[in-house]
């Protein structure tokens, strides 16, 4: 069978609010208007007004709300229109649903699920459209996953909202229509996918492709074009950022030697960054190459398309950078 | 050009103050110019709607059709030395800051030509030589930077005020009332402006605030709600609004308004408010049918006159969007401009390291 992510990520809520009472679901424009996404559409007329809240526009008090509701034992599924307006919280998901279950020596924990649209989007320009990735996972306490499949959609939502965690969900608003086979297991209502294991989505032995979100589908595109050229990629969909599946990416590296990191965001301190960290510890003597890191240009997103399609990474990127690190011509 | 009073259809609410009169002073060129502006942004408006669904538009297109006489009414009170800052909903902002139609298509396109050279797009049009500081996609967010502007104001002593706009949605967000108390701490030159157009997105207004009386919700910042749908009325309250800003500090002003469309471009408008309210609204509120029937009425212009304007402005519609659709896109480097003003020689990378740009 196939499923939408949309329809991955709504069965997942759907499915978890049957199974536990205590989830619900609130943000702007998830109930009456059917999600500003369609994400939660049905869960009102399902659930009713109790259980899927319409709230104000008003970023730092929902989420506020949301972990005050986690902290005394219910469990909210937080959605934000988009991360990009996460930032109007970000105090409360960092400083208040991160550090409490620290600060009050494991006393309180913060089951939450922050979850919305991440990364880049098409044409709306430097505040809409940016990935925030690399600033989650630099923060202990949180748990971030960035799902790619309806696979993971499903297995990494269900997890999230299980886990007894503040867990950061970042979706892509452009994969929201796609079309992905569903594995037999991930009908299943108790389909879980662990957090911190990568999943290699196609084995390769010449160079490793890592990445997350969007860019995993661009990775597999790119592995096809290089077998062509007798090059056997192997693709790594990290999955969870944080925790960040260390293990998986030095055996990979291990085994290829060359190893290219791709990401929607910028480049300083990035998760691409974080990674060549982690190969230089993990699997220093192994690389036959720099590691190399695709991602976003060091620039806030330009409106204008033809701008905007310089500062984004594209199939091509990763080919020829692919190449460069098997010291192959690009041509 | 001989004055005329005009007595407005609708009184002013006030909080903490008395209102202005009802009785307005004004001139038939004033009306002319306030029907030919409100016309000019209507079909502006429309034809981004037109655009959009051609996908010459890409991404948030907000659409300010129904709310124009706001723009007009502000700045008929107010010069360009007084600064202003909104929200995402921002075209006809700029054509009221002295932009033209061109810039603002162009920039819809994301051409060179256009007011933020296609670097901003729909959200985010400035035109600081008139003091115009945005255009802000993030909800809110430009109501303390506008309160930043008065305090500017204040701080040069020049006499001027700063216009904060935000709309209903907006108006429950906390930031508003941070900004508000350090405005009346201060005594600052600003007037805050809910634009209600009694729905945020598709959340209508009693469902997102528990006291919808917008002109009130400053507590001790005195308010005033005016009719937003009449270029008269706004010209009134904006007069009224500045000299109680310069002489008291911060003033919140509601205009109550109606948008025709619906929030952006992916929501049809049509599923949280009936259609009867929406035509409603357009024959009994309309500010472009108010200009028209007063230039009629009062001034005593033909409609043939009328339709001879109409036709100019439609027509200057038309030519900016063969311009825009004609015009250069951004030349590649413009990639890399601008993200500082001293880059102090900073490497910026495109998507991998061979591509390194240094910032000057």
């Amino acid at each position: 069978p196939v499923m939408t992510i949309r329809d991955a990520l709504n069965s997942a809520m759907d499915e978890e609010m049957v199974r536990d009472p205590n989830v619900f679901v609130l943000g702007e424009e998830v109930g009456e208007y059917q999600g500003a996404y369609k994400v939660t559409k049905g869960l009102l007329q399902k659930f009713g007004p109790e259980r899927v809240l319409d709230t104000p526009i008003t970023e730092a008090g929902f989420t506020g709300i949301a972990v005050g509701a986690a902290f005394g034992g219910v469990k909210p599924v937080c959605e934000f229109m988009t991360f990009n307006f996460a930032m109007q919280a970000i105090d409360h998901i960092i400083n208040s649903a991160a550090k409490t279950h620290y600060m009050s020596a494991g006393q309180i924990s913060c089951p939450v699920v922050f979850r919305g649209p991440n990364g880049a989007a098409a044409g709306v320009g430097a505040q809409h459209s940016q990935c925030f990735a690399a600033w989650y996972s630099s923060c202990p306490g949180l748990k971030v996953v960035s799902p790619w499949s309806a696979d993971d959609c499903r297995g990494l939502l269900k997890a999230a909202i299980r886990d007894p965690d503040p867990v950061v969900f970042l979706e892509n608003e452009l994969l929201y229509g796609e079309e992905f086979a569903l594995s037999p297991e991930a009908m299943s209502a108790d389909f879980l996918i662990p957090f911190g294991q990568a999943k290699i989505e196609k084995e390769g032995t010449d160079v490793t492709i890592v990445a997350h979100s969007k860019m995993v589908g661009y990775s597999l595109k790119a592995a096809e074009e290089l077998a062509k050229s007798g090059i056997n990629a192997e693709v790594i969909n990290l999955r969870s950022i944080r925790p960040l599946d260390r293990t998986t990416l030095a055996a990979s590296a291990r085994k290829t030697g060359r190893v290219v990191s791709v990401e929607e965001g910028w480049p300083q301190c990035g998760v691409g960054a974080e990674i060549a960290a982690v190969l230089m510890e993990d699997a220093f003597d192994y690389l036959d190459a720099p590691v190399e890191r695709i991602t976003g240009a060091d620039v806030p997103t330009p409106y204008a398309a033809n701008l905007e399609n310089m500062a984004f990474p594209k199939v091509d990127d990763i080919i020829r950078v692919a190449k460069r690190t098997m010291y192959r011509a690009t041509a | 050009d001989a004055p005329i009073t005009i007595e407005l259809p609708r009184p002013y609410d006030t909080h903490l103050c008395e209102p202005p009169s009802t009785t307005v002073t004004t001139t038939p060129a004033e009306i002319e110019k306030f029907f030919k502006t409100t016309y000019l942004m209507r079909r502006m408006e429309i034809a981004c709607d037109v655009l959009y669904k051609g996908k010459f538009i890409r991404g948030f297109c907000h659409l300010y059709d129904g709310q124009e006489a706001i723009i007009v009414g502000i700045e008929a009170a107010l010069t360009w030395n007084d600064s202003i800052v909104t929200s995402y909903r921002d075209h006809c902002t700029h054509l009221g800051r002295g932009g033209n139609v061109k810039e603002v298509i162009a920039e819809l396109l994301g051409k060179a030509p256009g007011c933020s050279k296609g670097n901003g797009g729909s959200m985010h049009m400035y035109r600081k030589e008139t003091n115009f500081y945005g255009g802000n996609g993030i909800v809110g967010a430009q109501v303390p930077l506008g309160a930043g502007l008065a305090f500017g104001h204040k701080y040069r002593n020049d006499n001027c005020v700063a216009i904060t706009m935000y709309g209903d949605g907006a108006a429950n967000q906390g930031q508003i009332f941070e900004a508000m108390n350090m405005a009346a701490l201060w005594d600052l030159p600003c007037i805050f402006v809910c634009e209600n157009n009694h729905y945020g997105m598709g959340t209508a207004e009693w469902r997102s605030a528990k006291s919808p009386e917008y002109y009130k919700r400053g507590d001790y910042i005195p308010g005033i709600k005016i009719d937003g749908m009449d270029c008269l009325s706004v010209k009134q309250g904006f007069a009224f609004a500045k000299e109680f800003a310069l002489k008291n500090g911060p003033i919140i002003v509601e205009a109550d308004t109606y948008r025709y469309h619906g929030h952006s471009m992916s929501d049809p408008g049509s599923t949280y408010r009936t259609r009867d309210e929406i035509s409603g609204v357009r024959q009994e509120r309309d500010p472009v049918d108010r200009m028209r029937k007063l230039l009629i009425d009062v001034v005593g212009t033909s409609p043939d006159q009328i339709k001879a304007w109409e036709k100019e402005l439609r027509k200057e519609v038309d030519d900016a969007v063969e311009f825009a659709k004609n015009a250069p896109l951004p030349p590649d480097a413009q990639l890399y401009e601008n993200i500082y003003v001293d880059g102090k020689g900073i490497e910026a990378r495109g998507v991998e390291i061979s591509n390194v740009n240094v910032l000057g």
